[in-house]
């Protein structure tokens, strides 16, 4: 294709956008709140998914040791777990160790440790690391059977549930963005109708003239292209700043690391790419049913 | 340079156009093709065209069969037939001269051969100073001069003239007929189909008449022959 015909091709297409404004406004809105959506629905999973990641590429396991357990013999333990298979780090802490950091974490609040009246209800416990993060289950198992642990916690039911909530998003997400897409399609579609229809003299006389089929169409597929790519930088737009300032409120009122979202620019990267990316295929596929229809050629 | 053995169409709804046809068309012929409404004219150029396909028979044009051509190879072969209509199909939109470049823009011509070949199409056709001029501003001689200048502004072999006086009065029409001769002169193969039974009558080239899709009559200087 010569640069000169694409020149051709962009100026019809930009011709017609400017003629069916109105269509055009209303597949762009449409476009752009499909994308929307798609977009939010695209940063809960991503979120998800590397919450759940680095979750559970560093499952703690922790093994509260029993009240009767005396610190010489909780100490000892240490030799007995380490030697269970698929154990990376095991770490002890005294109830009076974990005592003084509870203290610290309370801050001002000190009076609660002292309404305990001296008793420590701590029990010792050990943080474990496996080697493997598949090895927590079998690890925890194993540190169970130990007749001086009484109880094991790891994040298990966190990350289920996670993975639980990751998978309804996914699927309420997906259902809302292909309804959403088919409104989309077929309002570009009928766009991309009018402007056949309107120039239906023109094809007609293209045709007698021996332009080639593509020729007649790359006009066409273009302006559904733009509307689809317009409607995307919008909610691309969108999206990108309610994510930016929703960010960062989350970043200045809580402290928490597990609220770490992604900001980095190539998740932003992959986020924008494929908001546009989908908003050029739908109004790609609008006027590909159009021209299939309406375009006998 | 076009070769009809045995060619039949039907349309779809059972019409039988054309029905055993067999035709010749030499080069640098001028054609008239007459016969009442209804006869198979239309039908024989959309064939030649590739508009339709014979429902049998072949066609050669150049000595290739054109209906064995794919599709996409259409266009090629339309870019060597410049087509005149009776009622022009100008594009309102484009003045003059964008009008007859259009026929290069659709082709890909480079803007050096459009720059060249668009003020020759117009001086031929005797329109050199309407070429910033709207169609609608135009006669309806001068439109369908526009036409022609477009029709063989990419120097086409084979010109069809699907009734180009129908629209015109007497004078204006003798003036298309005496530009589609000229063009003639120059090697250009030309088939007109018509009702003017006077331009056919004094023109004496070759005629063929088609009555109920049979050719009834093909003379050399032949004349219109029906008293319509």
């Amino acid at each position: 294709m010569r640069i000169r015909t694409f020149g051709y091709f962009v100026r019809e297409a930009c011709k017609s956008l400017y003629r069916n404004n109105w269509m055009g406004l209303a597949s762009i809105g449409t476009v752009a709140v499909s994308l929307i959506i798609f977009g939010a629905s695209l940063i809960t999973v991503m979120n998800a998914n590397y919450l759940a990641a680095r979750l559970e590429s560093n499952v703690e396991i922790i093994a509260y040791l029993k009240d009767n357990v005396a610190e010489a013999e909780a100490r000892a333990l240490k030799e007995e777990i380490n030697d269970l298979p698929g154990i990376a780090k095991a770490e002890f802490k005294s109830k009076d160790q974990a005592l003084r950091e509870f203290r610290q974490e309370l801050g001002a609040q000190q009076n609660m440790i002292d309404a305990l009246g001296g008793k420590n209800p701590l029990p010792h416990l050990y943080v474990i690391n496996t080697i493997a993060p598949e090895d927590v289950v079998k690890v925890a198992e194993g540190l169970q059977g130990l007749k001086q642990v009484q109880k094991v916690d790891y994040g298990k039911d966190f990350v289920e549930k996670l993975f639980a909530v990751i998978k309804w998003v996914r699927i309420v997400g997906i259902t809302i963005i292909v309804l959403l897409g088919l409104a989309a399609v077929f309002l570009i579609a009928t766009t991309i109708r009018l402007t056949v229809f309107n120039r239906r003299k023109e094809i007609e006389i293209m045709k007698v003239l021996g332009a080639t089929n593509w020729f007649i169409r790359w006009p066409f597929l273009l302006e559904g292209m733009a509307l689809g790519f317009t409607g995307a930088l919008l909610a691309v737009i969108v999206v990108g700043i309610s994510y930016v300032s929703f960010t960062n409120y989350i970043q200045s009122n809580f402290n928490y690391a597990v609220f770490g979202l992604q900001t980095d620019p190539q998740f932003m990267l992959v986020l924008g790419g494929s908001m546009l990316g989908a908003g050029m295929f739908i109004g790609a596929v609008g006027s590909g049913i159009s021209m299939r229809r309406f375009l006998r050629i | 340079m076009i070769n009809m053995i045995n060619v039949s169409k039907v349309y779809p709804n059972g019409t039988k156009a054309l029905t055993d046809i067999t035709l010749r068309i030499e080069k640098s012929e001028f054609v008239f093709l007459v016969g009442p409404s209804g006869a198979g004219k239309s039908t024989m150029t959309k064939l030649i065209f590739r508009e339709e396909q014979p429902s049998r028979g072949q066609i050669l044009f150049n000595r290739k069969n054109i209906s064995r051509y794919k599709q996409r190879e259409i266009p090629y072969i339309r870019r060597a037939i410049g087509v005149i209509f009776q009622d022009f199909r100008l594009l309102q939109s484009k003045t003059v001269a964008e009008n007859v470049a259009f026929a290069l823009e659709v082709i890909e011509a480079s803007r050096k051969e459009i720059r060249k070949a668009v003020p020759e199409a117009l001086e031929l056709v005797r329109l050199a100073d309407k070429a910033d001029v709207m169609p609608s501003e135009l006669s309806g001689g001068e439109q369908q001069r526009v036409a022609i200048a477009r029709a063989i502004v990419n120097n086409p072999p084979l010109v069809i003239a699907d009734e180009p006086t129908g629209n015109l009065d007497p004078d204006t029409s003798w003036e298309i007929v005496t530009l589609l001769q000229e063009i003639n002169k120059c090697g250009t193969t030309i088939i007109m189909a018509t009702h003017a039974k006077e331009i056919v009558d004094s023109m004496r080239k070759r005629v063929v008449a088609l009555e109920k899709g049979k050719i009834a009559r093909d003379e050399e200087r032949g004349g219109y022959g029906y008293e319509d």
